[in-house]
């Protein structure tokens, strides 16, 4: 089935392709650039014509890719369509998509696929554009640089998602802990933990997390070992470096927490679905989250950046990067949303004002912020933040079965006695 | 059955028409014409992928890329040396055992059950059935939520017991089995149900008089008069079993710790999750249809009737 599928869209693509040549030629500077995969360079504002574009986003972003398109099919001619896939499926639907020359005009992807997606020339090339914004420097860098390959940028950032450690202040001030004091290390943070768990009530813990959720726990965890100094890879993204003196004591105080009974029983067997339920419930005293999750949070929660064993302060610099699409015909068009999704008005009176995170440095204390001091903690720390580069990121991380999941479950679940072998085994996987 | 069919409708034909020879002719060409619906449905939907398949499983075919041109045997080396290929083929044959084994014998029993008349037969009949009216992945999600320790109506039990249906291997296989056997035991019921009712009354009636016991009955008259209807539903049940996904996809996603992939789950983790080589899982299908026509083949001669022709 699937070859003629693949034939039919090729014949298309190839029609279409060539019937945008003759019209690029006709139309000598119009703007538009039709040839599927090369780079895209057009008038610094794209164009505004009424042209219908699509757009393909995973559903953990859905409310804030809602947002943006919204806003901009209100102000603009042109009119995005959203499509909102499952994140488990979303791998699948774009790869099938890509295989066949159907991919929508504009995509956003897990910003740890984006690498590979653009070495496999599913993006185009959109640096001539990118270099001509006036704020190019303070559009947030782990995301720029993950879309970029040999020098040239494919990828601007669509969402930004930040891990930040979140604490229940009503339950603090149960605990006799001070609700408005963040745990400054990571061994605070399982001190404050065991004392929310010895208040014995029934369903209140101390801590959660996803156990067997391989991108909860690179989310949550990377940062610990970032904080106090370490690295979870070398910088080609080809070799894990697990067995760290700073990576191991994360993982030591994780053993220890889940020992002593202050994580939550579910988290051992949490695959992500519902890895964050517990905190929203206001049922879990302390746990590393995600900030896109604030204006969700019902209750007083404090917010501060996640703390490595000995202190220090980080964060993954997670969420969906965005570019335009190697079968887009309406180049210019596309660009024209981009362009407005950098903007002051998107960033702010979009983003900011339903307290999601900037992805423009130059406009992290904007009016909205102020308000919130919470959001200035989350802005600030996204500069202190990394986002790791790998290839093949997925297979070692985010796959239901990953060697990294059997590194932290026999680690902190089991006896531990496989950390060499499994760090290795991260590593076979990632140098492929 | 095809074929007795079409001669005699075209010898009706010839019967009425003219001289033989350009008749005879005419009758291939109807043949033919007969033929063609199912033959090009055969070819559409079987060959073509087929071939597409065996063609992708000797290319590289990364999934964002497509076709990258030959690379024969690398795709059939990456799937043995795979680290969950093996675990993965253990795996599923012990699962097919453990499903095979209960779904015949409490089809069976449940057949033998419900054939004796009574007045709870239809209420009974019905209530086997009525899970197989629901599809296998809805039936997976509602076995989710009921195995669920935070939605599930036994979360309170769990967390006191400090136990959970799909926390361990071998309670993620169990409580898997059970949903399977939930799901098809009235199928395979059914199936039993027509083979028994295919057995001619005399014979039991003889059997009787010649005062045989219920277990000689049993094992003398019932089973190899069932014989056929057993071959059905093993090769049935062995073939489903081999090819399960679904409720593992749903249930457990491989886990915990990987003890429940199925060899079609590394199939799809293989193409779909991480690796996203579409050459590589389709070496693995070929691996996998081979192993089948095999079991298949051997099953269909284990069960071959020696007094049948």
């Amino acid at each position: 089935m699937k070859i003629f599928h693949r034939r039919g869209g090729l014949r298309a693509a190839m029609t279409l392709g060539l019937s945008a040549a003759v019209l690029a030629l006709a139309a000598c500077g119009g703007g538009g650039n039709g040839t599927p995969g090369a780079a895209v360079s057009v008038a610094a504002e794209g164009t505004d014509d009424g042209s219908e574009l699509t757009l393909w986003t995973r559903a953990p972003l859905e409310k804030q890719a809602k947002l943006l398109v919204e806003a901009y099919n209100k102000s603009h001619k042109n009119q995005v369509s959203l499509t909102v896939v499952p994140n488990d499926d979303y791998v699948a639907k774009v790869g099938a998509a890509a295989g066949s020359g159907g991919l929508p005009d504009l995509f956003a992807a897990d910003i740890v696929y984006v690498p590979n997606w653009v070495r496999q020339g599913l993006f185009r090339d959109i640096s001539a554009n990118i270099d001509g914004l006036s704020f190019k420097d303070s559009i947030n860098k782990g995301h720029l640089g993950a879309g970029t390959v040999d020098g040239k940028e494919h990828v601007l950032p669509f969402v930004l998602d930040l891990s930040m450690l979140f604490w229940n202040k009503a339950l603090f001030k149960e605990a006799g802990l001070d609700p408005e004091k963040a745990p400054a290390t990571l061994e605070e943070y399982a001190d404050a933990a065991k004392k929310i768990q010895a208040l014995g009530r029934k369903d209140v813990y101390g801590t959660a997390t996803g156990l067997n959720c391989g991108g909860c726990l690179v989310f949550t965890w990377f940062p610990s070992i970032w904080a106090a100094g370490g690295q979870v890879m070398n910088s080609e993204g080809t070799q894990a470096t697990f067995t760290s003196e700073q990576s191991t004591k994360v993982l030591d105080t994780w053993r220890d927490l889940w020992r002593s009974g202050a994580v939550l029983p579910s988290s051992k067997d949490e695959t992500g679905a519902t890895w964050t339920a517990g905190f929203t419930e206001g049922k879990v005293g302390l746990m590393f989250y995600p900030a896109t999750l604030l204006s969700s949070t019902p209750f007083d929660a404090g917010v501060a950046g996640i703390p490595g064993p000995g202190g220090g302060a980080s964060t993954f610099v997670g969420g969906d990067g965005i570019g335009i699409s190697k079968d887009s015909k309406k180049a210019a068009q596309a660009w024209n949303f981009l362009n407005w999704m950098m903007s002051e008005e998107a960033q702010v009176e979009v983003l900011a004002k339903n307290n999601d995170v900037v992805s423009r440095e130059d406009l992290a204390n904007n009016t909205y912020a102020a308000k919130d001091p919470r959001l200035v903690t989350i802005n600030e720390v996204a500069g202190k933040g990394q986002t790791p580069v790998a290839t093949n990121f997925q297979q070692a991380y985010n796959a239901a079965n990953s060697p990294w999941l059997s590194l932290v479950r026999d680690y902190v679940l089991g006896d531990g006695g496989k950390l060499q072998s499994n760090n290795e085994q991260i590593t076979s996987v990632l140098s492929q | 059955m095809s074929v007795s069919m079409m001669s005699g409708r075209a010898g009706r034909s010839r019967r009425r028409s003219g001289p033989a020879s350009p008749a005879r002719r005419g009758q291939a060409v109807k043949g033919w014409l007969y033929v063609s619906p199912t033959a090009v449905f055969v070819a559409v939907l079987f060959v073509v992928p087929l071939l597409l398949v065996v063609r992708m499983s000797l290319s590289r075919w990364p999934l964002l890329t497509g076709d990258q041109g030959f690379n024969a045997p690398d795709n059939y080396t990456k799937v043995l040396d795979n680290r969950f290929f093996a675990d993965s083929v253990v795996f599923t044959v012990k699962y097919t055992v453990l499903a095979t084994v209960l779904l015949i014998a409490l089809g069976l029993g449940l057949a033998l059950l419900v054939q004796e008349s009574s007045r709870w037969k239809g209420l009974l009949r019905a209530s086997f059935l009525i899970p197989s009216a629901l599809g296998l992945a809805s039936a997976s999600l509602l076995f989710y939520v009921l195995y669920s320790p935070i939605a599930g109506p036994a979360a309170d039990l769990m967390a006191n017991f400090g136990w959970t249906f799909l926390g361990s291997p071998n309670a993620a296989l169990f409580s898997t089995v059970f949903l399977i056997v939930w799901r098809f035991a009235g199928f395979y019921m059914l199936l039993m149900l027509v083979g028994l009712q295919g057995i001619p009354s005399e014979l039991y009636e003889a059997a009787r008089i010649d005062g045989a016991s219920r277990w000689q009955t049993f094992r003398r008259i019932t089973l190899p008069l069932l014989r056929p209807t057993l071959a059905l539903t093993t090769i049935m049940c062995v073939t489903g079993s081999l090819l399960a996904f679904e409720q593992f996809y749903i249930l457990t996603k491989g886990g915990p710790d990987n003890s429940t992939i199925t060899v079609v789950q590394l199939i799809y983790i293989m193409a779909f999750q991480g690796q996203n080589d579409l050459g590589v899982a389709a070496a693995l299908s070929v691996i996998a249809l081979i192993a089948l026509v095999v079991i298949n083949a051997v099953q269909l001669r284990a069960f071959h009737n020696p007094d049948e022709k």
